[in-house]
């Protein structure tokens, strides 16, 4: 048992035992380690949805009410105002688009009341890497998460009439994902204060829906009235529908006079918003929600 | 030049001697694990942490035994810097927990007493969820974890869903994961809570080899006085004070003297050759002669070796923690517990536990 003595100079081995110890030591914090937080903060959302299966069909039921049955029943009802060959259907599709990623992006979102409410929120909170890090991941994990939902409802075009145009897909896929992004951290920084499920979903549903319907997903924003012309302009999402309507418009070959009334894009006062703008105004809006979301979870008890 | 080079020299060895916690400084006296220094904790008009100082040595196993709502998940809140003092001063593995909080992260495992796990993962996703966010090397993770599963006998089961495992399993794979990362310091806030007696006597089995396999101090709480008994020193906590801190051995001696009984075949003849021989009052109780000593483990060679009528059995038994905490703090850990000042969460989880 003269073991002792041969001590390899500090190599990671102990012959304390069968098994051999490994030294493992936590580097200081670094950016590189922020980034591996993120992703694997990332990765954890991934692996649960993955087998969450029955969300990801439960969340496409809602979208697909709308799209099919709304969308169909109300068609009659719409003809008139309809270009020949565009369906109402058509008209709806970006609004249900922004719908299947709302409601995904914000029950992502609540997982982390959840986490809270099971003391996983615990575990990464007391690790030794930033708190932005985990809200980051948080944000981003749910933001891909909606978007493949969005992804799916948009394999879904042909049945509104929407062309299956690679250029279309890819801008749509880009809105989605800003405005996925947008809603998660909006849903993260209500769950940093938020600390009971049933209250997040209560409120968060409460926002959900006026926030769907007063964005023009259903109606064109032309000829409101007053008060509700302005209710639209409020809400965000009518910052991304409008984009999102736009695109998917110009890929179909419509009259320029029924264009200018179903897609007149956002008016200021009579002042055109430009695309770029307005999907700037939705990332602005997204990015100081994650500030706000980062600065809440940064707080020491 | 000359001030260049000394401050160096000065500048050098420090950084040398600084992670030398486990290598170097093994050869004289190591810094200890825990420094508190004064340390309070309010919460509102509440004084949950009344002034506490103590150290705990590196490599020491040491607990907190109090009843629930007497501060000892503040102070480890604390230490684990998840809480701040309100006044006062504490460090863990040589870090300040305020002022050098990652430090103090980076070095420390937590299992705290409500498991902390997701369910919707295997048990090797959240070691490895813990591994990523505590940026272990990555060539080192698998190894590592195969050796803290080995350590909590789970790596067999490393690829179930943790919401499969039974209550046991998920507190050791928490101690798995607080080991990860391989801390200097490891807090363990009630280990056992919550658990049946079987499963809280296994998780001690583990915890005791982990002292023998990993270089580690190990912090503790616990209301339950059994479990004090494995710890080397152990603070006795009341209302957010200490009111004794010492090895469980010599806060029992300090409370009374062991008490020896023993069977002869001569009742009456040993208990006058104890009289004459070490001057102790011994009286038969119990169907034995039954006497008090200081230190009874010391005493029984001594008794064999002199007493001339034969022995036929012999029991030493000592006041238990029980008594200990009884007269350190004037009431039993349980009464304590039913004077109002619990968690009702706390109170829930051990009444699940229980059924």
């Amino acid at each position: 048992m003269a073991t002792q003595t041969a001590q390899p100079g500090g190599i990671a081995a102990r012959d304390e035992g069968l098994a051999t110890q490994i030294r493992v030591a936590v580097p200081e914090r670094s950016l590189r380690s922020d980034l591996r937080a993120v992703s694997i903060v990332w990765r954890r959302e991934m692996i649960r949805f993955r087998r969450d299966r029955l969300r990801a069909v439960t969340s496409l039921i809602q979208p697909l009410l709308f799209l099919l049955v709304l969308g169909t029943g109300l068609s009659s009802l719409a003809r008139g105002s309809m270009p020949p060959g565009v369906n109402f259907k058509t008209f709806i599709f970006p609004g249900v688009l922004a719908m299947s990623v709302l409601f995904t992006a914000v029950f992502s979102a609540a997982s982390i009341v959840w986490d809270r409410e099971f003391g996983f929120l615990r575990e990464m909170l007391v690790a030794p890497v930033s708190r932005a890090a985990i809200v980051v991941g948080k944000c981003l994990g749910g933001a891909t998460i909606a978007t493949f939902q969005g992804i799916v409802m948009l394999a879904l075009a042909g049945l509104a009439g929407v062309p299956y145009n690679p250029v279309l897909f890819l801008i749509l896929i880009g809105e989605l994902l800003l405005l996925s992004f947008t809603i998660t951290a909006f849903g993260v920084m209500m769950a940093a204060r938020i600390t009971q499920f049933q209250a997040f979903m209560a409120l968060t549903q409460m926002l959900v829906m006026p926030l769907f319907f007063l964005s023009g997903a259903l109606y064109p924003l032309s000829g409101l009235p007053g008060w509700l012309s302005v209710l639209t302009r409020i809400d965000p999402l009518t910052y991304v529908v409008g984009p999102m309507r736009h695109a998917v418009f110009s890929h179909l070959n419509i009259n320029p006079v029924f264009l200018a009334h179903l897609s007149p894009g956002i008016t200021w006062a009579g002042w055109i918003v430009p695309i770029w703008l307005s999907l700037a105004i939705v990332a602005a809006m997204g990015l100081a929600m994650l500030g706000v979301a980062i600065a809440e979870f940064s707080k020491p008890e | 030049m000359a001030t260049q080079a000394s401050a160096e020299g000065a500048g050098a060895p420090a950084p040398a001697g600084a992670p030398g916690n486990r290598g170097a400084a093994a050869l004289e006296a190591p810094p200890p694990a825990v420094v508190v220094f004064g340390l309070t904790k309010s919460y509102g008009d509440i004084e949950a942490v009344r002034g506490i100082d103590f150290e705990v040595a590196a490599g020491e196993t040491f607990g907190f035994l109090g009843p629930n709502g007497a501060g000892k998940s503040t102070t480890i809140k604390i230490l684990c810097t998840l809480a701040r003092p309100t006044t006062g001063r504490a460090s863990v593995a040589g870090h300040d927990v305020v002022s050098e909080r990652d430090a103090v992260r980076r070095n420390i495992g937590l299992v705290f007493q409500d498991t902390t796990l997701d369910n919707y993962l295997t048990g090797a996703q959240n070691l490895r969820f813990h591994a990523e966010l505590y940026a272990v090397p990555s060539a080192a993770v698998e190894p590592r974890m195969k050796q803290v599963l080995d350590m909590v006998g789970l790596w067999d089961r490393r690829d179930s869903l943790v919401s499969t495992y039974s209550g046991g399993m998920q507190r050791r794979l928490e101690i798995a994961r607080g080991l990860l990362h391989a801390p200097h310091v490891l807090f363990l806030d009630e280990p056992t809570v919550g658990l049946d007696p079987q499963t809280r006597s296994s998780i001690w089995e583990y915890i005791n080899d982990l002292k023998r396999r990993e270089d580690i101090t190990i912090f503790l709480t616990t209301h339950y006085m059994d479990e004090a008994e494995h710890c080397d020193r152990i603070a006795i906590i009341d209302h957010g004070k200490i009111v004794a801190i010492d090895t469980p051995e010599a806060l029992k001696a300090s409370v009374g003297k062991d008490r020896v009984q023993i069977q002869t075949a001569d009742d009456a003849a040993s208990i006058r050759e104890l009289a004459d021989l070490f001057g102790i009052e011994a009286a038969i109780h119990e169907g034995a002669v039954t006497f008090s000593v200081e230190s009874g483990e010391q005493f029984v060679p001594q008794l064999f070796a002199r007493l001339s009528v034969p022995i036929r059995s012999v029991s030493v038994s000592r006041p238990s923690l029980d008594d200990v905490f009884m007269s350190y703090t004037g009431t039993t850990i349980r009464d304590a517990e039913a004077s109002g000042t619990d968690h009702m969460r706390q109170m829930a989880a051990r009444f699940r536990g229980r059924r």
